[in-house]
């Protein structure tokens, strides 16, 4: 904590004060190889960032100083710098890294490699690589859980969770969902998952502990035709209140009571939208619409979307650091 | 070491663990038949076509199943032949049908097809990935016959369409002398019929000429017409057609089967997935993939996700699955994909392409189906005989 202070003190003083005082989104474009970054308060673009080719995961090291980035078609993750907003370093990831997620010990990285069926488990200290662990086609979305005993991997076309121990590096169950499962998001406590299937239209519920779907969603949303209804992206409240799930091509987010699985509303955003993350007090929603090019921000509090901002083409994932 | 030993182990915990009692070896075989006629001398033979257009989609195909199979205990094998005449494409299905095979891939003429098709049981699931006749969709229909390629008819909606979206209403029909000119151009008749377009010239291709040599001289003065908003032209071989585009009378965009073409599938699509797809074919056959072997994987990824939902190789459950509403295929074209109850068609979005870039996707907003947008390309229930399902 001390040496955070410290660095953004020093990036204060030599006129860095944009990225350490205010939160910020980071938004990849997969389309332009490059990373946009919106000022949460103010809600515009305040920078756009060369990084390597395809850019789509993003993600935020635990102690928000670093941002990784799956650069797929360098077929490497990029570190950047928060603090300076520079590419620092490399890892060595697999071919075509598509999604990853950091273990609760900010050390070991689960990447997925599209083109090779394989995740790969990379120390991200020492770029080792721990493991890579072979899985269905077109390994896609990938989580660890907060309590650090599971990462899951979808596999697109091979329609499954894999359910990989985190000690020993090995599946350990393989659950059949709906068609092309994109993204997998647990809840705070650990006990609850939820994994999207964006061509079966579905959303499925494990319970973790017996490792069994407990529950199935399905969407219908007023005037979209249901082959449209595409789920992709997961967003849960930490409060365990809501779900939100982006709907991809029928350009809707579902608000989702997370308790009874009841779908509560669909929230119009932008076209195809992709990926979805939460600002610091968990007051917006920040969407990422692929096929406009722009990110929708969603009030919580009101349930309707307040803004749209345009960002760069095909705008993938979207992170937002809390720190400040 | 200790790295790979690990990997092994985790394969080897992978599979018992997965390994439900009852599937223990259970292992799917499908046959590949391929027979293509000889196309005779074309004149614009500057690129040839791949030869095994359709085996290498197969081919990928049964990796993705091996893939997903492993989790299961489900083994897949792929036994494929490429004949060079119908008998022995004919001699080699009934070798693969006595050696046990009932799921079968065919890349062959709407005859052929017909034949194999005829002479196979209700116990045999044939895949269509070579025939686009439209009368195979509409009059000559087969219960055990399922088509992943589009028809003649439901590439010429697509078109007809997109025309109809841009405002180009008015156009100059070009067909070629083979059977297959004659069913894509009726296609497109039926089409502009639909879509509201008007043929205002309705021409035959009977020059023999070369056109490497003419073409400059001689499409110019065959597009001469008062006006038209578009040239569409019906070259399936393509034989003629490469020389249209640029030499028109008019200053007109050619469409059609050159040009700009309605396709299964091509290189530039790479929404929705595609570019994995464009990716693992490539490194696995060394080319583009084309419609034929989106066709014939499309095949065999329906068997492959109908055996991980059923833990069963039976080729009339299969059947069964693949008609029922449990039944979907994610296929890279934005959309689930289902087969159409009346005549077995799998059902799928129709991209429209130029050599090098996509146009466009249909269907289009604003052309609307009670049942699936995806059922204003090709022909309707009501417009088919087809009810293989009744």
């Amino acid at each position: 904590m001390n040496r955070l202070l410290k660095r953004t003190a020093l990036a204060t003083m030599i006129g860095l004060s944009g990225p350490a005082m205010a939160s910020m989104a980071y938004v990849s474009n997969e389309k332009d190889n490059t990373l946009s970054i919106i000022d949460t308060n103010t809600q515009e673009v305040v920078e756009t960032i060369d990084v390597g080719q395809r850019p789509r995961g993003i993600l935020l090291s635990k102690d928000h100083s670093k941002l990784y980035i799956c650069a797929s078609d360098d077929d490497t993750v990029q570190i950047m710098d928060l603090a300076t907003r520079k590419i620092v370093d490399t890892l060595p990831s697999g071919e075509d890294p598509e999604q990853f997620a950091l273990h609760p010990n900010n050390k070991h990285l689960y990447i997925s490699n599209e083109d090779d069926a394989i995740v790969t488990v990379v120390d991200v200290s020492t770029k080792d690589v721990l493991a890579q662990i072979d899985v269905g086609v077109e390994p896609e979305g990938m989580a660890v859980s907060p309590d650090g005993k599971w990462a899951v991997n979808t596999s697109e076309t091979t329609s499954m969770l894999h359910w990989i121990n985190t000690e020993t590096f090995e599946i350990e169950k393989n659950i059949v969902v709906g068609q092309r499962p994109r993204h997998v998001e647990f809840s705070k406590d650990s006990k609850v998952a939820w994994a999207s299937a964006e061509i079966g239209g579905t959303v499925h519920i494990i319970d973790v502990d017996n490792l069994e779907q407990i529950h199935e969603m399905t969407f219908k949303v007023p005037g979209v035709n249901q082959d449209r209804v595409q789920p992709v992206g997961i967003e849960l409240t930490s409060d365990g209140k809501y779900a939100f799930i982006a709907l991809g091509p029928s350009n809707h987010v579902a608000v989702v009571d997370a308790q009874t699985y009841e779908v509560l509303d669909y929230l119009l955003v932008g076209a195809r939208v992709w990926q979805l993350d939460l600002d610091k007090d968990e007051k917006h929603l920040y969407t990422t619409n692929g096929v406009s090019g722009d990110v929708s921000i969603i009030d919580i509090e009101d349930m309707r979307v307040i803004k749209s901002i345009k960002v760069g083409r095909y705008p993938w994932g979207v992170v937002i650091d809390p720190t400040s | 070491m200790a790295f790979s030993k690990r990997l092994f182990a985790a394969t080897l915990a992978a599979l018992t663990i997965a390994l439900p009692a009852q599937a223990e070896g259970l292992n799917v075989r499908i046959g590949y038949v391929q027979w293509i006629p000889d196309q005779g001398p074309v004149l614009s033979n500057v690129i040839p076509e791949p030869e095994d257009s359709g085996l290498r989609g197969a081919q990928l195909a049964i990796e993705d199943n091996r893939t997903t199979g492993k989790f299961l205990g489900q083994e897949y094998n792929l036994e494929s032949l490429v004949a060079d005449s119908e008998a022995a494409a004919a001699a080699a299905f009934e070798a693969m049908q006595s050696d046990g095979i009932d799921l079968f891939v065919i890349n062959a003429p709407a005859s052929t097809l017909e034949m194999l098709a005829s002479k196979s049981g209700d116990n045999t699931l044939l895949f269509n990935a070579g025939a686009k006749e439209d009368s195979l969709r509409t009059t000559e229909c087969h219960a055990n016959l399922l088509h992943t390629l589009p028809s003649y008819s439901m590439l010429t909606d697509a078109l007809g369409q997109w025309l109809n979206q841009r405002r180009w209403k008015e156009v100059f029909l070009i067909t070629g002398p083979t059977s297959a000119d004659e069913g894509w151009a009726n296609a497109f008749r039926r089409s502009a019929k639909r879509f509201g377009l008007e043929i205002v010239e309705d021409k035959p291709w009977t020059f023999n000429a070369d056109l490497r040599r003419t073409a400059s001289k001689e499409l110019p003065l065959f597009t001469q017409a008062d006006d038209y908003d578009a040239v569409v032209v019906a070259d399936v071989r393509g034989d003629f057609g490469e020389y249209v585009p640029f030499n028109t009378w008019l200053p007109r965009p050619v469409v059609g089967t050159q040009g700009m073409t309605p396709v299964t599938w091509h290189r530039v699509v790479e929404s929705w997935g595609a570019a994995q797809l464009q990716s693992r074919f490539q490194e696995l056959a060394g080319r583009h993939m084309n419609g034929e072997d989106y066709a014939a994987w499309a095949a065999v990824r329906s068997i492959g996700t109908a055996v991980t939902r059923l833990n069963a190789t039976d080729a009339s459950d299969i059947r069964a699955f693949l008609f029922s509403d449990k039944f979907q295929l994610a296929a890279f074209k934005g959309r689930k994909l289902t087969y159409r109850g009346w005549n077995g068609q799998l059902r799928q979005p129709v991209p429209l392409v130029h050599p090098r870039g996509l146009v466009a996707r249909a269907p289009f907003e604003g052309f609307l189906h009670p049942r699936t947008t995806m059922d204003t390309l090709g022909f309707d229930q009501p417009e088919s005989d087809c009810r293989i399902n009744n």
